[in-house]
């Protein structure tokens, strides 16, 4: 290099959202750019807040389950299941067998509806078109099942304290083996479509790299932990109701690109459709689906974190009780807050196009991130 | 050149019609006054109709590939009855409609002349392009004697037109895509010459009907496959296409270089970007697919009009083109002009010197077939690659 550019250039920053096709929900990212390239960005975030946290301390305990439906809009199953657990954990109660199983059911069929969404809309964020609507197809199957025992489609609701709110619905389990039967394919199907693309790979391979230093420093948890190598699965390591018993694999990546995120989500949903493979015949033979606790429950006082595996990482509630029916300190530590504190960092110096595959590959649901 | 007779239909009735004017005793001028009038009118109408069929068509090939039907509303509804494939026939003009109603918006502190006539320079240039394309035997306005030339010329006009827009809308993400397509456009130009330079030269000649003409005997797509890939691959780039949009680049900077405008002129925009895609296509018709001739000219393919065959043809690369667009993600801007600097323009002067060589020593169809073997074999290689790939991520993950 002879002499370095002698025109004069200036920075410029571009606001990408609230409002903008790629940033899942209203996450606004104000990045700095020089041409094409990002100089910093700065996640602004707080659009969606609706002070869940605080409108749970004013409700019953059994009040707050609808509440964690709207956290994680794509896992509500799980998001109930942490709540529910949580609770549980605080009054020392056992719950029946088979509503374990039940919650392993819908908790792993709620985690493949939020990784299918996840592919069609990091495809999408890719400029991928059909696949958005080949995931979508799917996943339409999965929320039919789940509708046809919660009846809710998104914010299900589905789990109480002690238990579940009803028995599987007649039929289910037929349903839900031809299901199983169907998806395992479509999978293969949807992975065909990307996992040699020379376009994709190029797109993701060496993009948003993430050491395992810096993602257990900036507390990823879930696929984008998993991506780098790290090995840690709450469903393994910190294991809770009836997980131990079912066998299955932790899917981890290598370097921690977004090929690596991408990997590891596609070979969990295998991971979940071999769990549910499990659970299908313990379900059969009936039994309680619900422990025998009063609606209003009263803890003792006291304090519990609780942490379950959400499609998304950690979602984790510290309840402190006073011994009344009412939560004194309720909250809730959010997987895509703490992956999304990873931005600015992983931002920096990449191209305005690997922004976007990278809130992707990161998957973050702004419910749950503004709470 | 040998005419058939019985093709020249256009040139019949052209004549036919001069004969009655001046039967009537009025001048010669006067016909082609009224002529040059009507012709253009024509191929406007013609333009018009087929981008908005092509857009109908392009939303019922994506249906198709996505599990659904694509628009049933607008339309003669009895089609929609005998199978909703074909339903929604009039969407397009409806949506055409639509967008004329709508307020034309002029963004704060934009630069008025250049942003208002941008759209008017996208829309000229991809029509011009249609002047010299050959839809038919007799059936082309002007056989220029540069015909391919022209059509890249005129097309080249687009890069300004979007950097005219990118750059007067006062939009950052404007003007992103105009840079990126700048960039790309002036990239892929440099492949896509080349390749039409080797046709030239096997055909002997830049005027299309010649080069039609050329490919009696058996389509260049047979001599000249490797230079059909490049050219496919370029084209797709050249008229800004998906999966090489990245100047518009919906899912990173929204829509680029049309993000600001509304109404009519976003339609100029849209309508401009299928006419090109269509020109593209009719090109790659004409260039490597026989044009208008018939596949065999063995009798009942003779009996059909030309203009049919060149229509099938054009119609079948935009059914490819579609199905691709909707199927690959895009590829990154910077590995995007990578690509074409570092891959595509050498390989371009490596098959434009053994084209050369093939017909200096009449042996095209072997460089032909070494590249299809090569193609193939990287083909079977990288399914094999993804096979092992895959296998490697069950076994370590």
């Amino acid at each position: 290099m002879i002499e370095t550019s002698t025109v004069e250039t200036e920075a410029f920053e571009v606001n990408v959202g609230p409002q903008h096709p790629s940033t899942h929900g209203v996450l606004r990212l104000v990045l700095k750019l020089d041409g094409e390239k990002v100089l910093s960005a700065k996640p602004v975030i707080g659009y969606l807040h609706r002070a869940t946290e605080k409108i749970c301390e004013a409700r019953a305990y059994f009040q707050i389950v609808p509440f964690t439906d709207r956290l994680d809009y794509l896992g509500s199953m799980n998001n109930n299941w942490g709540y529910c657990m949580a609770v549980e954990r605080l009054c020392d109660i056992i719950i029946p067998q088979r509503a374990e199983y039940i919650r392993v059911v819908l908790g792993e069929l709620n985690r493949l509806a939020s990784h299918l969404v996840w592919y069609g809309t990091f495809a999408l964020d890719l400029g991928a078109v059909n696949a958005f609507l080949f995931s979508f197809r799917d996943r339409e199957k999965i929320v039919d099942l789940l509708e046809l025992y919660c009846g809710a489609r998104l914010t299900y609701n589905a789990y109480r304290i002690g238990g579940l709110w009803m028995d599987l619905p007649e039929g289910f389990l037929d349903k839900l083996a031809v299901l199983v039967d169907y998806l395992e394919p479509k999978l293969d199907e949807l992975e065909d479509l990307f996992t040699g693309n020379t376009i994709f790979v190029t797109r993701t391979k060496g993009v948003g790299v993430v050491t395992k230093e810096t993602a257990l420093a900036y507390g990823l948890s879930g696929p984008p932990l998993r991506s780098t190598g790290f090995r840690w699965d709450l469903r393994r390591d910190r294991p809770y109701s009836v997980y131990p018993k079912l066998q299955f694999e932790v899917p981890v990546g290598k370097q921690g690109d977004c090929f690596d995120r991408y990997a590891v989500r596609m070979q969990e949903m295998r991971e979940s459709l071999k769990i549910i493979r499990q659970c299908m015949d313990t379900l059969k033979p009936t039994g309680p689906f619900r422990a025998d606790v009063p609606l209003e429950v009263k803890p003792p006082p006291g304090e519990v974190y609780c942490a379950a595996e959400s499609p998304r990482g950690e979602l984790g509630y510290y309840i402190v009780s006073d011994g009344s029916v009412k939560p004194y300190r309720f909250k809730i530590r959010a997987p895509s807050f703490s992956n999304l504190c990873i931005m600015p960092e992983l931002l920096k110096g990449v191209t305005v196009a690997d922004v976007i595959a990278i809130v992707g590959s990161i998957d973050i649901v702004l419910g749950e991130v503004d709470r | 050149m040998e005419q058939d007779p019985l093709k020249t239909y256009w040139l019949k009735v052209y004549l036919w019609l001069q004969g009655l004017w001046l039967a009537k005793g009025l001048p010669l001028w006067g016909f082609e006054l009224i002529t040059m009038v009507l012709v253009p009118a024509a191929i406007f109408g013609f333009i018009s109709a087929n981008t908005m069929f092509l857009i109908w068509l392009e939303r019922k090939v994506i249906g198709r590939i996505q599990n659904r039907i694509g628009p049933m509303l607008a339309g003669p509804r009895f089609l929609g009855r005998i199978s909703p494939w074909f339903g929604g026939l009039l969407q397009t003009a409806a949506d055409a409609m639509k967008l004329l109603l709508k307020e034309d918006i002029l963004p704060a502190r934009a630069d008025k002349w250049v942003f208002y006539s941008a759209p008017v320079v996208v829309f000229v240039g991809a029509f011009m392009t249609y002047l010299v394309i050959p839809f038919g035997q007799g059936m082309i306005v002007s056989d220029l004697n540069i015909g391919v030339l022209y059509i890249l010329a005129i097309s080249s006009l687009s890069v300004i037109a979007i950097f005219m827009a990118g750059w007067s809308s006062n939009n950052k993400y404007s003007l992103l895509g105009g840079f990126r397509a700048v960039g790309q456009i002036i990239t892929y130009e440099i492949p896509l010459v080349i390749s039409i330079l080797c046709v030239a030269m096997l055909a002997g000649s830049l005027k299309l009907t010649d080069i039609i003409e050329a490919q009696r005997n058996g389509w260049f797509l047979f001599a000249l496959f490797p230079v059909f890939i490049l050219f496919l691959a370029s084209a797709v780039a050249e008229v800004n296409r998906s999966p090489f949009d990245i100047a518009e680049g919906e899912s990173e900077i929204v829509a680029g270089f049309y993000i600001e405008y509304t109404g009519m002129r976003f339609a100029m925009f849209f309508l401009a970007e299928y006419a090109s895609t269509f020109v593209a296509a009719a090109l790659a018709a004409t260039l490597f697919l026989g044009g208008w001739l018939p596949p065999v000219a063995v009798a009942p393919f003779t009996w059909v009009p030309s203009f049919f065959w060149f229509l099938l043809k054009t119609y079948l690369m935009l059914v490819a083109l579609i199905t691709i667009r909707w199927s690959w993600p895009r590829p990154r801007p910077d590995q995007f002009m990578e690509f074409g600097w570092k891959v595509l323009i050498p390989w371009s002067f490596v098959i434009l010197f053994l084209t050369g060589l093939g017909i200096y020593s009449n042996l095209l169809w072997l460089v032909s077939l070494i590249f299809l073997a090569a193609i193939l074999g990287a083909f079977v290689a990288h399914r094999s690659g993804l096979a092992a790939t895959t296998r490697v991520q069950k076994v370590t993950i």
